[in-house]
């Protein structure tokens, strides 16, 4: 897979814009959660993806072939996602993240959460419950957590792409965690 | 937390996949001992997979195509050399076309001198060339870029390019070129365009062939 993207990213570069519609189609679904996970709602994450993809296309000249690829995508679609995070008012973010629920408005939201301590959620609730959750946590702990669980990547894969050292992905990682267990302990 | 610290660090250790033996064996043991901290360790590895199970999202419809309609427009001159890279017989074909009639037309344009084909005895006046009354003209006559006007008679073809004939009383009957077929023994030839030129060219590189052959 690792080869023919490769191949249609030299095909991009020497000038056919068409090769690039393979690209997209392959990693679409990844770089879109990334953005939805950390965004939190649906219209933003396909605004973000949308403009990762874009900038990797006007950027692909300064993309070295030697690396990975995807890295580099993921790279560009977190830097996007945290500016987008960090732009927000707090009101707006709160705003936000009743959207990110999909299809349920701030009285389902609260109606939710009364109900979670029963057993009986259903996956779905119990799915935007969590959902909710991750994006309760701070940006910098959101970011190691969606990339290490939710995209399942490595640790060194997630040190060069927040390009942060190693050392600080585990800390971050194991805080996060921390930050989560007391979150969801109740569940 | 009750515990040390030094338990939680091992459990992350645990969680990265970065436990030794010896580390392993540690917090085994201790797990054992304290159920706080086996309490605390369940919470984690619950609160992961909890999270790993929200499953991923899939990208909304038309999402490629969104893409490609939003990317900057690509340069057209890469575009063309695209093309022509991709249908080479086409390129060929585009560069014999633009070749040749870039030749036929230099050639048309080329030279604007009036040129006669080698007889003796006629008059050269400004454009126009003058067969006079008492000259006969053995063989054919070709006038190239220039007018001709004639007096006396030819024995042979006449080939006017990218000219007319003239006569010097212009309501004659003699003005229109088939008239002149009174002067000459052969056939007259009037060739006014670059196609009949070209067309004029064929026929007689065709009838030099075949004439080379029946000789």
């Amino acid at each position: 897979m690792e080869t023919m993207i490769k191949k249609k990213i030299k095909e991009v570069k020497k000038g056919d814009q068409s090769a690039y519609e393979d690209i997209v189609s392959f990693y679409q679904n990844k770089v879109y959660h990334i953005c939805y996970r950390m965004i939190g709602n649906s219209y933003e994450a396909e605004d973000l993806a949308q403009e990762a993809f874009i900038r990797a296309y006007t950027n692909l000249s300064s993309f070295d072939e030697r690396r990975k690829f995807s890295t580099w995508l993921y790279r560009i679609a977190t830097n996007l996602t945290i500016d987008r995070i960090r732009k927000k008012k707090p009101d707006y973010y709160l705003d936000a993240e009743v959207k990110g629920t999909e299809g349920l408005d701030m009285y389902s939201q609260l109606a939710a959460e009364q109900a979670l301590p029963e057993e009986e959620v259903e996956s779905l609730e119990l799915q935007s419950y969590i959902h909710r959750e991750i994006l309760a946590l701070p940006p910098k702990y959101r970011s190691v957590i969606v990339l290490r669980y939710l995209d399942e990547l490595a640790l060194q894969e997630i040190s060069d792409v927040l390009d942060i050292p190693i050392g600080t992905v585990k800390t971050r990682i194991h805080r996060g965690r921390e930050a989560l267990r007391k979150r969801l302990r109740h569940v | 937390m009750k515990c040390n610290k030094e338990a939680v660090m091992l459990m992350h250790k645990y969680l990265d996949g970065e436990l030794d033996r010896e580390e392993e064996r540690r917090l085994r043991d201790h797990l054992q001992a304290c159920p706080s901290c086996q309490n605390h360790f369940h919470e984690l590895k619950r609160s992961i997979t909890l999270i790993k199970n929200t499953g991923p999202v899939a990208a909304p419809e038309g999402f490629t195509s969104n893409v490609m309609a939003n990317l900057p427009k690509e340069r057209k001159r890469k575009n063309y050399t695209r093309m022509l890279q991709r249908h080479p017989i086409l390129t060929s074909a585009a560069i014999f076309f633009i070749l040749m009639f870039s030749g036929i037309f230099s050639a048309w344009n080329q030279d604007h001198q009036v040129t006669v084909s080698k007889q003796e005895n006629l008059i050269i006046q400004s454009n126009t060339v003058i067969v006079p009354e008492d000259v006969t003209v053995n063989g054919d006559l070709v006038v190239r870029n220039g007018d001709l006007k004639v007096e006396g008679k030819i024995d042979g073809d006449i080939t006017l390019i990218n000219g007319d004939f003239v006569t010097d009383n212009p309501e004659n009957e003699l003005a229109n070129g088939e008239n002149y077929q009174a002067y000459a023994s052969g056939e007259v030839h009037e060739v006014n365009q670059v196609f009949e030129w070209m067309w004029y060219n064929t026929k007689k590189f065709v009838s030099d062939v075949f004439s080379m052959d029946s000789n």
